[in-house]
């Protein structure tokens, strides 16, 4: 390698069109499992919330689910979805969402204060009312903690699928690899980074949005 | 299922360099150096960070940004940069996967003790760190096991990836199966690996049973 240096800068710019392809397939990839995840959390989590007995065994099944490796997952599910195909990748990701998704969506429901849920039942609120009104909002910060982190995660699992043929960015780590060529491995890593940390922010922003209260005692 | 039966079946898969019990204790190996010192990072820094409030924002803002640190990329660049011959490359993406559950888990379990044990604590006479070790830190057990449990988890799942730059571990299994179009081997290997997170999940259920004090059963999230 010698004279190699670490970055070629013009390198990126004559293949950012193919980059930026990249990209844009790995948001999707990542991002879809994220809110799959959640819209399956939710119901479950609530019935997990409410039927106690349900609890144990949908923790302990998605306790499974997490500790199966990507790739492993990944090669499993090739003959079903076929190589190189989004829902190859997508899928396992939904199940890891879930996997960190349920229990922050019980352990959110189960912070709010039971005066609280009194308060509200008190003041003639439904089961459906007190559960959109009261319950949910309370638990925003603890879904949304879930929420990021199985973002973040996504986001940086993705890139595992470019074994399979299909990472995103990950790509540009196998492509750097077998070129034995770091600048595709670092734009990889740093896109990557940048991606998660943007998402993250996001998902912080809307927390503050969701929970204007949360502000106002702090600053009174 | 005829795939496992022709890859746990066949014998010169249990013996050699390349057998199952040579690549299984590679693989154990540096998983438990990964996670060994990535405790030696994470777990005085929560515990510092968790007892004293002190910067714990940054802290935590670096830790969720280190989760999103592609492990692959990272394996590819620094083999690429120093070589190949020595396992220590594939420990820093481990290493960094490892980190951030530990640490956030033992900072926020520090940190959400309550208070009035905290100061009931203080008001007995103990000092800071008396209150740390005897108080917060048995109260905070469980979150810190769970920390921990992630943490061993995702690097058991993760340590296949080092097989694509040649290392070993069950990862060859895997990525050799892939490249050549070896079915039985491809699925075997994600099998042992997922029996071999199995394994560590019990392992921390059990020292959860033993570490956690009867007085400390609190329920504890995922994160």
């Amino acid at each position: 390698m010698g004279e190699e240096p670490l970055i070629r800068w013009a390198w990126i710019g004559r293949n950012w069109p193919q980059i930026e392809g990249m990209l844009v397939d790995h948001v999707v990839m990542a991002l879809v499992p994220a809110l799959l995840g959640l819209l399956v959390a939710l119901p479950l989590g609530l019935a997990s919330a409410r039927w106690r007995v349900l609890y144990q065994p949908t923790v302990s099944l998605m306790n499974v689910v997490y500790s199966l490796p990507s790739l492993a997952v990944f090669i499993v599910l090739i003959p079903l979805t076929g190589l190189a195909e989004r829902t190859t990748v997508i899928i396992p990701l939904t199940f890891y969402s879930l996997a960190v998704l349920i229990p922050a969506v019980v352990d959110g429901l189960e912070s709010v204060p039971d005066h609280v849920r009194q308060s509200a039942v008190a003041m003639g609120f439904g089961p459906m009312r007190r559960l959109l009104q009261v319950e949910l909002p309370i638990a925003v910060p603890v879904v949304l903690a879930g929420l990021r982190v199985a973002t973040v995660s996504s986001i940086s699992l993705v890139s595992v699928g470019a074994l399979i043929g299909r990472g995103g960015l990950g790509y540009l780590f196998i492509d750097g690899w077998q070129r034995q060529f770091p600048t595709p491995i670092i734009v990889g890593i740093v896109l990557v980074v940048v991606l998660a940390v943007l998402a993250d922010g996001l998902l912080v922003l809307a927390q503050r949005l969701l929970t204007p209260w949360a502000r106002a005692r702090r600053t009174a | 299922m005829n795939w496992l039966i022709d890859f746990f079946g066949d014998p010169a898969n249990w013996s050699g360099p390349d057998g199952i019990p040579v690549r299984l204790l590679e693989h154990v190996e540096f998983s438990a150096v990964a996670l060994l010192l990535s405790m030696l990072v994470a777990i005085p820094l929560g515990l510092l960070i968790g007892h004293t409030g002190r910067g714990a924002v940054l802290v935590v803002i670096a830790a969720n940004a280190a989760r999103a640190l592609p492990t692959l990329g990272l394996v590819v660049l620094i083999v690429l940069l120093v070589g190949v011959g020595t396992t220590w490359p594939v420990l820093v993406p481990l290493v960094a996967l490892a980190v951030p559950p530990i640490l956030v888990n033992t900072y926020e379990g520090v940190r959400g003790v309550d208070e009035d044990l905290r100061d009931a604590a203080y008001g007995m006479g103990l000092r800071g760190g008396q209150v740390l070790f005897r108080v917060q830190v048995p109260v905070a057990m469980p979150l810190i096991l769970l920390g921990l449990r992630i943490a061993a988890i995702q690097v058991v799942a993760t340590a296949t990836v080092a097989a694509y730059v040649g290392l070993g571990g069950l990862g060859r299994y895997i990525i050799d199966g892939l490249a050549t179009k070896d079915f039985p081997s491809t699925i075997g290997g994600a099998v042992l690996v997922a029996l071999l997170a199995l394994a560590v999940q019990l392992c921390f259920t059990l020292l959860q049973r033993v570490l956690v004090s009867p007085g400390v059963s609190r329920r504890t999230r995922l994160r």
